[in-house]
């Protein structure tokens, strides 16, 4: 890979202007609108578990945590390999890029599976007063992040195989691992208030 | 004279869309151009400001006479949720994305926004959300009835079991609109910061670009809070959850709180374009500078930041505690300042100015007055105990319909006016422009000024009968609603007719000053193409005698031979 874009005239093409850098400013703008849907699910969590006179639903103790704190470390702990991906990507290391790049995907995808057998294991449903409502709120619309920052990770590694598209300054890659980071930092605001701050009443 | 003998640039075609037809269909086509996906907006936007307004005057219809006797209480329960939720989602968001396409891009001299397929996107879920929306008319139990602001309880009720109903449609409707509009303002904030001319540093901006970029800031920031809110709404009343519901640990103020983080800004979201259009407007009429503009640049970003942090006014009387409600209190008399700001440098510039009366200079006065008069009763309403007294009357409904027709709508139509020789090419006429001024103007306060009587004696909102002490306000009011329709029919008479067969539009009719000026009128597809001016002045640099871009002779020749 000796050939990029840069070197490329810009093509221009009637109606539409190429600019890669606007789609990261885009990108950027768009990850900061989210994270307020996620602010605005947290501050509610965190205002029906203070108020709510009944938290807990009868029968349930509390959550397990060791599974979910496995779950975290190889979610957070992907963010990294993502991060040693793209740093492979601006060496023009395709491979090294594409291995590291799957290792995340499958990491992801673990996480997924991870989150799928704690859910079918547990004892309380959805329409088990809040305490059931928000806990499958948040961590499905998260988990709903998850599967889509695998996909997009997918869509990337495809486009990694057509010539010249992982050239220096491909924001696709950029973008993915931005949300990436994102979805990893939403779950360890999410794991503190739904796994470590116990609520026993 | 040849063109051949300044620039052979001047002789360039414009680049036609490929694909898209040339002509009309081009409005009805999937259209990635920001002029026509501006026009689409616009277009389907008074389309339903028309079916808003038929509601509305369904309404006063009833409300003529004290009984109940024109439709049912409970299809009036439909009608004003639907009337608020069509004008709010469906004229005022679209009208004003449209004038973001129209003037953003030419504004700031780019070819066009920075995502062009996600514009044209954004635009076309207008059409589908309308149909989820409005085909609630026609389903079991009728459309959602618990008012635009959708409150649980009552929005959780389903008595008829369906699992489409017509709260659920409303919700998913809310969503897609949302969806639709962050989309929007994710393209016109990427494209403000990304695309502006040379030379254009944030200073230069014209005002209504510092307004819609301030607006579309509070979109991003105030929207998801909103669709986080439906989100739990919708899972609570389809799929059994308690967020709301008391009996399962719930707090239905919770909703609130998410509602009006989002819808009261939403009202500056509408408020602060059109600020933009009223500065746009008066310095063009009245051939002055702007007074203080960077104040009122910097002042909308002021009310972006205020109007986050005055939510909890609408909850006075839900259960707010007193400290919270003096806090909130005092930050909204705060938004006084900026917004003071602003009106008094629009009457700075028109102070011993050689005010020129045309439609969008009349729309805009009576739009400012009317501002005045509805700010002054947010003032008062923003107090607790004036608030307490008269919250949940008609007083509330009279001041927000002087904000959002007498002010906002006010603007939209003194927008319409001002660029539709540049975005049609044809000059509208002045003299049926001026009949809809002043049958708006006369509708307008017949209908909205005699309702804060009947709020301050008392006459509660959203019932479809009253105490007959009442009817004479009424009568008054629903007079005025219906001049307002009948005021719609020289506008309409006056797009249609001006848009086929009006005289050809000059580049500048208005010898207005700002890069969409030194464009043909219409713009070709990609505005300046390749030519794309580099500015050297700050706007409204009326009777300063300075260029506004280097090389203004060549756009100015240009825009006038094309």
């Amino acid at each position: 890979m000796t050939s990029t874009n840069a070197d490329l005239p810009l093509k221009h093409v009637p109606g539409h202007i190429k600019h890669d850098g606007h789609n990261l400013t885009g990108f950027i703008i768009f990850l900061c609108s989210e994270s307020i849907i996620f602010l605005a699910f947290f501050v509610g969590y965190a205002l029906l578990k203070i108020t709510s006179p009944e938290w807990l639903p009868e029968g349930v103790e509390g959550l397990e945590t060791r599974m979910p704190l496995i779950n975290t470390v190889i979610l957070v702990s992907s963010s990294f390999v993502a991060y040693f991906a793209e740093v492979y990507l601006h060496k023009e290391n395709l491979w090294g890029f594409r291995a590291l790049w799957l290792l995340t995907m499958a990491m992801g995808s673990y996480f997924v599976y991870g989150q799928y057998v704690e859910w079918s294991e547990l004892a309380f449903s959805l329409s088990s007063g809040v305490f059931g409502g928000t806990f499958y709120l948040l961590t499905g619309f998260h988990g709903l992040h998850v599967i889509t920052g695998i996909l997009l990770m997918g869509l990337m590694l495809a486009r990694s195989f057509r010539p010249y598209n992982y050239a220096k300054g491909e924001m696709g890659v950029t973008a993915v691992s931005l949300f990436w980071h994102f979805v990893d930092v939403i779950w360890i605001i999410l794991y503190v208030l739904i796994y470590v701050w116990q609520r026993t009443s | 004279m040849t063109t051949t003998k300044y620039d052979p640039r001047v002789l360039k075609a414009p680049h036609p869309v490929p694909g898209a037809p040339d002509n009309w269909k081009r409005f009805f086509s999937f259209n990635t151009d920001a002029k026509v996906i501006g026009i689409q907006y616009i277009g389907l936007s008074l389309f339903f400001l028309l079916v808003g307004g038929l509601l509305a005057m369904v309404m006063r219809g009833e409300l003529i006479t004290p009984p109940a006797d024109l439709v049912d209480p409970s299809v009036y329960n439909g009608l004003y949720t639907m009337h608020g939720t069509v004008m709010l989602f469906l004229f005022l968001f679209p009208v004003l994305n449209g004038f973001n396409n129209l003037l953003i891009p030419t504004m700031i001299g780019a070819p066009d926004m920075a995502f062009p397929k996600l514009n044209a996107a954004a635009f076309w879920l207008v059409p589908v959300f309308a149909v989820v929306l409005l085909s609630s008319f026609f389903i079991p139990g009728g459309p959602a009835s618990s008012g635009w602001w959708s409150y649980p309880p009552v929005s959780i009720q389903n008595p008829l079991g369906h699992l489409i109903n017509g709260e659920f449609l409303w919700i998913l409707a809310v969503a897609i609109s949302g969806v639709s509009s962050i989309m929007g303002a994710i393209n016109f904030v990427t494209t403000i910061i990304r695309m502006r001319a040379p030379g254009m540093g944030f200073f230069k901006m014209p005002v209504f670009v510092w307004t819609a970029w301030a607006a579309q800031t509070l979109q991003l920031i105030g929207l998801p809070a909103l669709t986080g809110g439906a989100i739990m709404l919708l899972f609570d009343l389809s799929f059994g959850t308690s967020f709301f519901r008391p009996e399962g640990g719930g707090d239905p103020v919770l909703y609130q709180h998410f509602f009006w983080f989002y819808s009261h800004p939403a009202v500056y979201v509408m408020v602060l374009p059109v600020f933009g259009i009223f500065s746009e407007v008066i310095t063009v009429y009245s051939r002055k500078p702007l007074f203080g503009y960077k104040f009122v640049a910097l002042a909308s970003f002021i009310i972006t930041f205020l109007g986050l942090i005055v939510w909890v006014h609408h909850m006075f009387y839900t259960g707010t505690p007193q400290w919270m409600r003096n806090l909130v209190m005092i930050t909204t008399m705060l938004i006084a300042v900026p917004t003071g700001v602003k009106v008094f440098a629009w009457l700075g510039t028109l102070w011993g100015a050689k005010i020129r009366l045309t439609t969008p200079m009349l729309f805009v006065l009576g739009g400012l007055v009317n501002f005045i008069f509805g700010g002054i009763t947010g003032v008062m309403l923003g107090t607790v105990p004036i608030d307490i007294h008269v919250g949940n009357t008609y007083f509330v409904v009279a001041h927000f319909h002087y904000i959002i027709f007498n002010t906002i709508g006010f603007g939209i139509f003194a927008g319409i006016y001002h660029w539709f020789p540049k975005f049609t090419g044809r000059m509208y006429y002045e003299g049926l422009g001026k009949i809809h001024f002043t049958l708006t103007f006369i509708g307008a306060t017949l209908n909205w000024l005699p309702l804060h009587w009947a709020g301050l004696y008392g006459m509660p909102r959203r019932v479809a009968s009253y105490d007959p002490e009442f009817a004479l306000w009424n009568v008054i009011a629903s007079i005025g609603a219906f001049m307002l329709g009948v005021a719609s029919i020289p506008f309409i008479l006056n797009i249609v007719s001006s848009w086929a067969r009006g005289a050809k539009a000059p580049a500048n009719p208005w010898r207005a000053i700002g890069l969409e000026w030194l464009l043909p009128s219409p713009p070709p597809a990609e505005n300046f193409e390749d030519d794309i001016p580099t500015v050297i002045s700050e706007p409204y640099g009326y009777g300063l005698g300075k260029p506004l871009v280097e090389d203004e002779e060549f756009y100015v020749r240009r825009s006038m031979e094309a």
